[in-house]
C-alpha cells in the first residue's frame, strides 16, 4: 500500500489569522468548533483568552494571532478553536478561518526567509507556496508558553 | 507499583496487597476472639491469613517472615484443633503477634524500619510456650532461653508438646523451616516421589541438579521396590532415593529444593545424625547405627544452634532437637515420629466462607470513568436547558426521553462514585494496635469501641483519614484518659473507653472520636492560651470558645512532651489536616465526663460546597469551608490603613477587604465603596480576610476539574468548574488570594520608599 512518492506527503490544515494563511500538521488537530466565549484567568499573558468547556475538560485558548505577534480581533461567532494536541496537552487555538485540508511533500518546504521578525521565526518552521499563497507551518510545540514563562507574567 | 515492569517484583506486589488484607483479617478475627464473638470459623479464617502469608512469603524467600509467620501459626494451628485453650492471655499475645507480623511485612516490603528484633524474638518465645503449654507466664520473659531445657527435657513430656506423627503432608506444605533447626552440615534426605509427581512434569533428575548445587553429594538409588515386568504400571513410580548431603545453606534451602513437588512424595530431609535412627521406616540401610557417637555428635551440633531454640514445636517435622531429646533413651522401637503415612489433618486449605467477588482495577482507570461520566452529566444538563429554552412541550418525545436520560445519567454517576467509595474500616482497622501500643506507653488501660466501620466515603478521604484519626486517638488516649489510679478514684472503671465512629450526616461523612476520660481543663486551657500570648488576659470566652482554644496553632496542653502527643504541634495540625480536605472539625466536652471530636468531611474530592459568587461579569466560586459570614459593607466600616488599603470592621476586628476581580485583573478600578458583598473567610492559617465580590448567587455542589491537565497552575484558583450553562467557572484559591493580597500591600510599602529615594 505504501507508495515510495508518498513517504514524504503529509497533510496540513491550513487556516487564516488576518490576511495570513498558515498551517499546522492534520495529526495534531484533534477538531474545530466554534467559538464560545471563554473564561478569563487571572494575570494570564494577552494572548491566553482565558479557558472553555470542552466536553467537561477544560481547554486553555490560546489567541495564535496574538501569540505571534499579530494584531488581534475580538473574538466573534465568526472565528474558529482548533483543539489541537500539543505535548501530552490539549489546547484551543483561536484563528479566523479555517481555509482547506492541504497535502504537500517536505520537499515544497522552503525555510523561513531572514526577513520575518524573530516572534514569527521561532514559530514558523517554513514556509510553502501553493497557487500563488504563501502558506507558514506552525510549530505547534512552542505555542504552550512555558510555565515560567506565565509565572513570571 | 510504579516499577511493575519486572513480573516476579510484580507478583510481589500483589503478595503484599493481599497481605494487607489478609492483616486486616487477622486483626478482626483475633478482636472477634477477644470479645468472645469468635465461631470456629473465625478461628480457621484467623488460621489461614497467617499460612497464606507464610506461604507467599516463602515463595518469595522472605525468611525472616516465614519464620515468625510459622511460629504464630503453629500456635494458632493448635488453637483450631482445639489442643489449645484460648484465653485472654493467648487472645493477647496473638493480638500482639500480629502487629509484629505486620512489622516483620512492612520491613520485607522495604516500608517502615527493620523489626524490633527482640520484640520479635520475644514473641516467638511466648508464642511457643504458648503452644507448648507450659509456662505462660514465664515464657515472656524468656528471650533468651539457654538449651537446657530441651536437654533436661524428659521424654514424658513428648505428649504434652501435642506431637502429632505426621511427618509431612498436604497440610504442611511450606512448613518448612523450624526457628530453631540448628545448621547441621550433613542430612539424609530420602525421596520416594509418587507417580503424580512425573504426571505434574517434574523430574527427579532435575531435583537432583538443583540439590547437588547446595553441597557436596551422594546419591543412593533404591530400586528394590520395582516389581517385575508383567506387574509393572508404566506410569507408576518405584525408585526411591537416599541421599547423603553435605551443606552449609540448611533445611529450609533443602525444603525450598522440593517446595513444587512436596505433596507428590514422601520426602525426610533430617540431619544425617539423627537419620540412621529411623532409617528401617525410611527403607535407607541402618547398619552403622552407634548411639553413643550418635548422641555426643547431635548434642554437639545442638549445643552450637544459633539461634534461641527453647522447646520443638508441635505439628511440624520432627528436628534435631525433638531427635536428641529420645536418644538418651535409645530407643529405636518405631518412633512414632517418622511414621511415612500421615493422618490426614484439616487442610488449612478448606474452603472459605464465600467471599464477595471482586476484581482489582487500575485507578486510573476508575478515575477517567468518573470523569467521563461528570461530562456526560453537564451535558446531560446543558441538552435538557437547550430543549426548554427551544420551547418544546413538555409532553413531546424529546422531553420526556430527556427526562429519562437525566435519571439513568444520575444512576450512572452514583454507581460509578460508589466504585471509588471505600468503607473507612481500612483506616479503623489500623487504630486497634495504635490504642493497645498508646495505651502501653501510657500505663493506660484503653478499650477502643467502633462504630460505622462500613461507612462508605471516596478513596481519596479515606486515604487522608488515617493521620488525622491516629493524632486524634493519641490524644484521647494521651490527655483525654486519666490515668488507672485517678480514674479509680472519680469512680470511673478503670479500663477507659476511646469511642471511634463513622456515618453519614447530610451528604457528609461523620467521624466522631469520643473519650470517657477527664474532659478539657477550661482553666487550664485558658491558663496556657493567655501565658502563650494566644488570647488577651481579660477575654471573656464562653465554655465552647475555650475548648477551641486548643486547635490554635503553637498551642499543647501536655506538660511534659511524650512520645506519644507530639511537640507543640498538636489539634492545629488536625485542623489544617482537615481543613484541606474540605472538613471542619469541633469539640465538645463535659469536664469528668470526657471529650468528643466531631470531624466532619465532604464524601469525595471530586465535589466540593461553593459559594458561587460574581466580581465584574466573572462567575466564580468560593468554597464554602472557609467562608465564615457573608455581610454587606457599609461606608462607615470600611476604613483605609496608610490611606488606600481598605480594611473592613467586623465583629469588633479589622480584616483586611479584597477587591477579588480587581486583583484577578478583572477589572481596572476597584468597586465603588459601600457597594457589592463582602465574604469573611478563614484561611486554614486561621488569618480572616473579607473578600469583595458584586454579587452572591447561592450555594452550589460543583464538580472539581483541573486547570494543571491542559494548563497549568493559575494563581489564586485552587481549580476550576463547569456550571449549569456549560460555561467554566474558576474555583477561589482563598489562601493564595489573602497571601497574595498581603504581599501587594508590601510591594506597595516598597515602591513608595523607592519613590521616596528617586525623588
Amino acid at each position: 500500500m505504501t507508495e515510495p512518492t508518498n513517504v514524504a506527503a503529509r497533510e496540513l490544515i491550513a487556516f487564516r489569522i488576518g490576511e495570513q494563511e498558515f498551517c499546522v500538521d492534520i495529526m495534531s488537530v484533534r477538531e474545530i468548533r466554534g467559538w464560545t466565549p471563554a473564561t478569563p484567568l487571572p494575570r494570564a499573558p494577552g494572548y491566553m483568552k482565558g479557558v472553555i468547556n470542552l466536553r467537561g475538560a477544560v481547554l486553555p485558548i490560546i489567541d495564535l494571532g496574538a501569540r505571534f505577534g499579530l494584531r488581534t480581533s475580538e473574538p466573534s461567532e465568526r472565528h474558529v478553536i482548533m483543539v489541537a494536541h500539543v505535548g501530552g496537552r490539549m489546547v484551543g487555538l483561536l484563528v479566523d478561518a479555517v481555509s482547506d485540508i492541504i497535502q504537500l511533500t517536505d520537499e515544497a518546504l522552503q525555510p523561513t526567509p531572514d526577513v520575518a521578525s524573530e516572534q514569527v521565526k521561532s514559530f514558523v518552521k517554513g514556509l510553502f507556496a501553493l497557487d500563488g499563497r504563501l502558506i507558514s507551518l506552525i510549530e505547534l510545540d512552542r505555542i504552550i508558553p512555558e510555565a515560567t514563562e506565565a509565572e513570571a507574567a | 507499583m510504579s516499577d511493575a515492569v519486572d513480573p516476579f517484583e510484580a507478583i510481589k506486589v500483589v503478595f503484599f496487597q493481599e497481605c494487607d488484607e489478609l492483616l486486616g483479617d487477622l486483626e478482626t478475627g483475633l478482636l472477634a476472639i477477644e470479645q468472645g464473638s469468635a465461631d470456629n470459623e473465625t478461628v480457621n479464617a484467623v488460621f489461614r491469613a497467617v499460612h497464606s502469608v507464610k506461604g507467599g512469603a516463602g515463595a518469595f524467600g522472605l525468611d525472616a517472615l516465614v519464620r515468625f509467620a510459622h511460629v504464630f501459626e503453629t500456635l494458632l494451628d493448635e488453637i483450631r484443633s482445639e489442643r489449645k485453650p484460648c484465653d485472654d492471655v493467648t487472645v493477647k499475645t496473638l493480638l500482639r503477634a500480629s502487629d509484629v507480623l505486620a512489622d516483620h511485612i512492612a520491613a520485607a516490603r522495604g516500608q517502615g524500619a527493620p523489626v524490633d528484633e527482640a520484640r520479635s524474638a520475644g514473641l516467638v518465645a511466648e508464642l511457643e510456650a504458648l503452644t507448648h503449654g507450659e509456662a505462660v507466664a514465664a515464657a515472656a520473659a524468656e528471650v533468651e532461653p539457654a538449651f537446657t531445657p530441651v536437654a533436661a527435657t524428659p521424654i514424658e513430656d513428648e505428649d504434652d508438646f501435642g506431637f502429632r506423627p505426621v511427618a509431612f503432608n498436604l497440610a504442611d506444605l511450606g512448613a518448612s523451616a523450624e526457628p530453631g533447626a540448628p545448621a547441621a552440615d550433613a542430612w539424609r534426605i530420602v525421596f520416594h516421589p509418587h507417580g503424580r509427581m512425573y504426571v505434574n512434569a517434574n523430574e527427579t533428575a532435575l531435583l537432583l541438579r538443583e540439590l547437588s548445587h547446595l553441597g557436596e553429594m551422594t546419591v543412593e538409588l533404591d530400586a528394590s521396590a520395582v516389581p517385575d515386568l508383567d506387574a509393572l504400571d508404566a506410569e507408576e513410580s518405584y525408585l526411591s532415593w537416599t541421599i547423603d548431603l553435605t551443606t552449609d545453606a540448611g533445611e529450609a534451602a533443602i525444603r525450598d529444593v522440593f517446595d513444587f513437588v512436596e505433596t507428590d512424595c514422601d520426602l525426610s530431609i533430617r540431619p544425617a545424625s539423627a537419620a540412621s535412627e529411623v532409617a528401617e521406616e525410611t527403607r535407607a540401610p541402618a547398619d552403622d547405627f552407634d548411639i553413643a557417637a550418635l548422641l555426643a555428635r547431635a548434642q554437639a551440633e545442638v549445643a552450637v544452634a544459633p539461634q534461641p531454640a527453647p522447646e520443638p514445636a508441635a505439628p511440624i517435622l520432627p528436628t534435631t532437637q525433638s531427635e536428641t531429646a529420645k536418644i538418651p533413651d535409645a530407643q529405636p522401637q518405631t518412633p512414632p515420629i517418622a511414621q511415612p503415612m500421615p493422618q490426614t489433618p484439616q487442610t488449612p486449605s478448606a474452603p472459605a466462607a464465600p467471599a464477595a467477588v471482586t476484581i482489582r482495577v487500575d485507578l486510573d482507570r476508575v478515575d477517567r470513568l468518573i470523569n467521563v461520566v461528570g461530562e456526560l452529566v453537564i451535558q446531560q444538563a446543558m441538552l435538557a436547558q437547550r430543549v426548554i429554552e427551544s420551547g418544546l412541550a413538555r409532553s413531546s418525545g424529546i422531553s420526556v426521553g430527556l427526562e429519562d436520560l437525566e435519571l439513568l445519567t444520575r444512576e450512572i454517576q452514583d454507581s460509578v462514585m460508589a466504585i471509588r467509595a471505600q468503607p473507612v474500616k481500612s483506616v479503623f482497622q489500623r487504630m486497634p494496635r495504635l490504642v493497645r501500643e498508646v495505651g502501653e506507653m501510657t500505663g493506660k488501660r484503653v478499650r477502643l469501641v467502633t462504630a460505622g466501620e462500613d461507612t462508605e466515603v471516596d478513596k481519596t478521604v479515606v486515604e487522608r483519614l488515617a493521620e488525622p484519626i491516629t493524632h486524634m486517638l493519641r490524644n484521647a488516649i494521651d490527655h483525654g484518659l486519666e490515668g488507672p489510679e485517678d480514674r479509680a478514684a472519680a469512680g470511673k472503671p478503670i479500663e477507659g473507653t476511646v469511642r471511634l465512629a463513622a456515618l453519614h450526616r447530610s451528604g457528609r461523612i461523620v467521624i466522631e472520636i469520643s473519650d470517657d476520660g477527664r474532659g478539657i481543663n477550661r482553666e487550664r486551657v485558658k491558663g496556657i492560651a493567655v501565658s502563650r500570648g494566644l488570647i488577651a488576659e481579660d477575654a471573656v470566652l464562653s465554655d465552647d470558645e475555650i475548648d477551641n482554644l486548643i486547635f490554635l496553632p503553637g498551642f499543647s496542653t501536655a506538660e511534659t512532651i511524650t512520645d506519644v502527643s507530639g511537640r507543640g504541634v498538636g489539634m492545629d495540625v488536625v485542623r489544617r489536616s482537615i481543613q484541606a480536605l474540605g472538613g471542619r472539625i469541633s469539640i465538645s466536652s463535659t469536664p469528668g465526663k470526657g471529650s468528643t471530636f466531631t470531624l466532619s468531611l465532604p464524601l469525595t474530592l471530586a465535589v466540593l460546597d461553593g459559594m458561587v459568587v460574581t466580581g465584574a461579569d466573572q462567575t466564580l466560586v468560593a468554597p464554602l469551608t472557609a467562608i465564615v459570614e457573608s455581610l454587606t459593607p457599609r461606608l462607615q466600616d470600611i476604613h483605609y490603613v496608610g490611606g488606600h488599603d481598605p480594611v473592613i470592621r467586623f465583629r469588633d476586628e479589622f480584616v483586611p477587604l479584597i477587591d477579588v476581580a480587581l486583583g484577578m485583573g478583572f477589572r481596572e478600578a476597584p468597586i465603588a465603596a459601600g457597594t457589592g458583598v463582602a465574604v469573611v473567610i478563614e484561611t486554614e492559617a486561621g488569618q480572616r480576610a473579607a473578600l469583595l465580590f458584586d454579587a452572591i448567587q447561592g450555594q452550589r455542589q460543583v464538580v472539581i476539574k483541573s486547570l494543571e491537565t491542559n494548563y497549568q497552575q493559575v494563581g489564586g484558583v485552587a481549580a476550576a468548574t463547569i456550571l449549569g450553562d456549560g460555561r467554566v467557572a474558576l474555583i477561589l484559591d482563598v489562601d493564595a488570594i489573602v497571601a497574595s493580597s498581603r504581599r501587594r500591600f508590601v510591594r506597595h510599602e516598597a515602591t513608595r520608599s523607592e519613590l521616596k529615594i528617586a525623588s
